[in-house]
């Protein structure tokens, strides 16, 4: 009886947006007397961090600090359209009507400013810090607290704009399935690393290796939670989960948290992740959808290193202790180990 | 079964209210006392959403009958934050970005209270069992045991 | 405290201009984590409007069945209970929810109608005082079944003489554009089998799967001075449940108001109509503020999980290890409705066959009713099961073969220019980037050669 150690290799691409009937996003900014700009969505934020995302692209666009934007969603009598949270779309469709948006209140932005200092409005850049100045003469600057002030009590300006992101439609061609839904690619390499006990069939993931392209990293660290919680979800998909563990038959299903079984904190792996960047032409400063993906390489990578180990191929998820030692008993009926 | 006067210390505060027979301690603390940190996860104690610490310990609120536990102190996460400013678990956690969907986070969060204060120096294995009630769906884990763990350092050198 | 940033390697894609940004790449503290740790955001569920009904659904003890009688007289006997709602009560009982974007035709009950086609199906909702006596109530729902034949298999769900799952259908697949399935048409992949060294074919299969979310589907709806409806909801897509909700209460649609953007993880499981249109009507009915959230139990087993998938690969192989030739039969057990799977299975079958050039794809990719609960969309929807099939087979490949696994993947990896099966050219690949930096995180060697390769550089095949 032992434990056999094997790796093994997984490498994907997943879709940016999934089109087939028109997929727009809507975004609206405008900028209070504060100096605060308000950036009205009704898009939904599951834990992903889609309000802290698109609160970067909105300062990013209008060269303000990030403390400076608002982000007010998911209120439909308030928030212009989102189709919703889904197919890897949130953070392309919405951060890219963001930008649109954002980059429209800039240009009042700015032109309110070149009236307050009495220059050219090309001649103005943001500083990032708060400040409207003149390019590269830091003297000559103007608050965005001010800049609103005056905006809406001296030039009766609003300092708003308007932000839409749309995939137009496109049907599949029934005969060939040619056809355009996605906005972009994302690209994975996972490599896993288990042990398999021949006795028991428990398999443990020791060490899970993430390779990434992501088009841009637009928050590192909440990049590196999607890696993580998805590596995680991945092996618990891989090993663990199922609503009808003897699927097709309809029994025994697992109806809470005792019965329905995860990993837990004592399950987890080393992980070793990199990230490369191939902005994407039509991203939100290049980036591409990433949250769903994370789950997806893991689970072949550890079909493959079971395999590696032991030389049971599973074809039939999840790959549980029992699919393993039955297995295991085939080959050791036949005694050949690498059958395939 | 009548109802009964359940008399309670909440985050050091008294509270007194009505109980039917058989309310959980987490439906009286959301529904009554409008105290909503803790959460309804599965009302069944499978997924420590709704944890909070009684007389000190860490339980699931959901399984206790509140009218069982009259005269008990309870603390919840809305307690746990000393005027005004976060404690080192809660700072952790934050910085630590511990959190996604944060729907775990208070049950995760109060867990921890319950482990450092009974052991202000633990080991990775005692975080880690320490939260094994607890369900998280988004992290995997990882970075709420270095939370717990950087919480420990953080109250050490306070 | 360090938070965690994976290392971003800039050496392979270096001509990338370098941009001088300010927040973007920065490590941004998350603008929800505050309200995380103390406690005060603000969930769906963490309202009490006074007055507040609860809602608890008698559901299906059969997979397939028709309803001779259902007996409410226990039920509304039960203190607390306010109203018993049936399909009666719902206007437009029967929809499906990508009828936004054109799909037909309306399949589902909002309350079972006639017959039930899954366990667990909703039959009726009772209105409460208290959630205790509605599910009291719920539970004392007698419901009279004659029992029709049930499939679970996909398979045999197709075969003749199957059971009919459901009759909006008439088959036991979803139609597309007058096909039984999705399909994938690109090159000659049976030329590709005659001329190959090696045929290599297997087969895949996986089960539900549970999004399993901290927070389960629910939603309060609190009627309005104005008379329209105020929805907190945790849906993932506001407009979409608010569209499909209105199309169901054949209202207009700014009657409705939903409240929602922060959710107690969804991973797709939260894009189905499945509390709201009920949850209002009650609300209507009543006047009061109704609350009408799944408990763990239906989360786990009523509520749409990933959907099983069956997977048969078929490849032609040449000896240097070239797939010069992928056949793929798919089945998306969608369980009794729609929903999304139709969909799904779509974008399965634009996904293959996977991140490689193979000349010659053909793809059936069918969306087959069974009688279980209905699947829809989850993380990675359409893909991940896939992604388990191509990248199991991938290895098995180049385990026959007796060559490097990721040799065998650079060797066949899409690049910008090609053609995918359906018709898109790509751009913006990184496939063999991502597969030359895993092998060095590892120590797995590569002969020079394939560590020149390029997603940008497209060579003849």
């Amino acid at each position: 009886m032992a434990k056999l150690r094997g790796r093994g290799y997984a490498s994907v691409n997943y879709p940016t947006g999934m089109n087939l009937g028109g997929d727009p996003s809507q975004a609206l900014i405008h900028a209070t007397t504060t100096g605060t700009f308000v950036v009205s969505l009704s898009s939904v934020d599951l834990g992903q961090g889609l309000k802290t995302v698109v609160a970067q692209c909105a300062a990013e666009t209008l060269g303000l600090p990030v403390e400076n934007i608002l982000v007010d969603t998911a209120d439909t009598d308030t928030g212009p359209h989102c189709m919703g949270t889904f197919a890897s779309r949130g953070t392309h469709r919405v951060g890219n009507a963001v930008i649109m948006a954002a980059a429209e209140a800039r240009e009042v932005m700015l032109a309110v400013a070149a009236e307050e200092l009495e220059v050219d409005a090309g001649d103005l850049e943001t500083d990032g810090t708060g400040f409207v100045q003149v390019t590269g003469a830091r003297e000559k600057r103007i608050h965005i607290t001010d800049l609103a002030l005056a905006a809406h009590f001296t030039h009766g300006r609003t300092i708003s704009g308007r932000g839409i992101f749309l995939k137009e439609k496109n049907d599949p061609v029934p005969e060939t399935g040619e056809m355009d839904p996605d906005s972009c690619q994302a690209h994975a390499c996972t490599v896993a690393v288990v042990e398999v006990d021949d006795e028991t069939g428990v398999v443990e993931v020791l060490r899970m290796h993430n390779a990434y392209e992501i088009g841009r990293a637009l928050n590192p660290a909440m990049v590196a939670q999607q890696v993580e919680g998805g590596a995680w979800m991945g092996m618990s998909h891989a090993l663990f989960e199922a609503t009808e563990p003897y699927y097709p038959a309809r029994d025994h299903g697992p109806t809470d948290f005792n019965e329905y079984l995860m990993p837990g904190a004592a399950d987890i792996p080393e992980y070793h992740n990199a990230i490369l960047e191939r902005p994407a032409g039509n991203g939100p400063f290049g980036a591409k959808g990433i949250g769903e993906m994370t789950a997806n390489a893991p689970i072949p990578a550890i079909a493959n290193a079971i395999f590696d180990a032991c030389g049971v191929r599973l074809d039939t998820m999840p790959f549980t202790p029992e699919r393993v030692l039955r297995g295991l008993d085939e080959l050791r009926a036949d005694r050949s180990p690498t059958k395939e | 079964m009548a109802s009964q006067v359940v008399n309670l210390r909440v985050n050091e505060r008294s509270r007194e209210f009505l109980a039917a027979p058989g309310t959980s301690l987490l439906s009286s603390l959301r529904d009554t006392l409008g105290l909503t940190a803790a959460k309804r996860g599965c009302a069944q104690g499978g997924c420590g959403t709704c944890t909070v610490l009684l007389d000190g310990r860490a339980v699931m609120s959901c399984l206790v009958a509140v009218q069982t536990v009259d005269g008990a102190s309870v603390r919840t996460l809305e307690g746990v934050a000393r005027d005004g400013a976060l404690d080192e678990v809660q700072s952790a956690f934050l910085e630590g970005f511990a959190t996604q969907c944060g729907f775990c986070t208070p049950g995760m969060i109060m867990a921890a209270e319950a482990l450092l204060d009974r052991n202000p120096d633990p080991t990775r294995d005692e975080v880690v069992e320490a939260i094994s009630g607890n369900v998280c769906r988004c992290t995997g884990y990882g970075p709420i045991v270095d939370a717990i763990l950087d919480a420990a350092a953080r109250r050490a050198k306070a | 405290m360090s938070y965690k940033t994976n290392p971003i390697d800039r050496t392979y894609f270096p001509d990338e201009p370098a941009q001088d940004f300010t927040v973007i790449g920065s490590v941004v503290r998350r603008s929800d984590a505050l309200g995380h740790v103390t406690g005060r955001t603000a969930f769906f569920e963490d309202i009490s409007p006074p007055d507040l009904l609860h809602l608890k659904t008698h559901r299906s003890a059969r997979h397939h069945a028709r309803i001779l009688d259902v007996d409410l007289t226990a039920a509304l006997a039960v203190p607390g209970v306010v109203r018993v709602l049936t399909h009666a009560d719902i206007p437009n009982n029967v929809f499906t929810p990508l009828k936004l974007i054109g799909v037909e035709p309306d399949d589902e009950p909002v309350l079972a109608e006639g017959k039930v086609r899954y366990l667990g199906e909703p039959i009726c909702a009772v209105v409460a005082e208290t959630e205790a006596a509605a599910r009291e109530a719920a539970a004392r729902v007698r419901v009279e079944y004659e029992d029709l034949p049930a499939v679970f298999d996909v398979e045999e769900a197709l075969a003749e003489g199957a059971p009919i799952v459901n009759e909006y259908h008439g088959n036991n697949y979803f139609t597309y554009e007058g096909h039984h399935c999705r399909r994938i048409r690109f090159g000659d992949v049976e030329a590709a089998f005659a001329a190959a060294d090696h045929v290599f074919q297997w087969r895949y299969q996986s089960a539900p799967i549970e999004h399993a979310p901290t927070e389960t589907t629910g939603c309060i709806v609190v009627p309005q001075p104005d008379g329209r409806l105020r929805i907190h909801s945790d849906t993932q897509a506001c407009f979409f449940t608010l569209d499909n909700t209105a199309l169901i209460l054949g209202t207009p649609f700014n009657k409705l108001r939903i409240v929602g953007g922060t959710v107690g993880g969804g991973f797709g499981g939260k894009v189905d109509i499945a509390v709201e249109p009920v949850a209002c009507v009650a609300a209507t009915l009543t006047g009061q503020p109704v609350k009408y959230v799944y408990s763990r139990y239906e989360e786990m087993q009523v509520s749409s999980p990933r959907a099983a998938e069956r997977i048969y690969i078929k490849d032609a192989v040449m000896a240097d290890g070239r797939v010069t030739g992928r056949r793929v039969t798919l089945y998306v057990d969608a369980g009794a409705y729609s929903r999304h799977s139709p969909y799904g299975t779509t974008k399965a079958a634009a996904h293959l066959p996977g991140p490689y050039s193979i000349p010659n794809v053909w793809a059936d990719c069918h969306c087959v009713f069974t009688n279980r609960t209905p699947s829809s969309a989850m993380r990675g929807f359409g893909v991940t099961i896939a992604d388990f099939a191509l990248e199991s087979q991938m290895d098995r490949i180049a385990r026959a073969l007796g060559m490097d696994p990721l040799r065998l993947r650079l060797l066949n990896a899409y690049r910008d220019g090609d053609l995918k099966a359906h018709r898109k050219v790509a751009e913006g690949t990184a496939l063999v980037e991502v597969i030359q930096k895993a092998a060095r995180m590892v120590g797995h060697e590569l002969p020079e050669e394939y560590l020149r390769m390029s997603s940008m550089d497209r060579r003849e095949r």
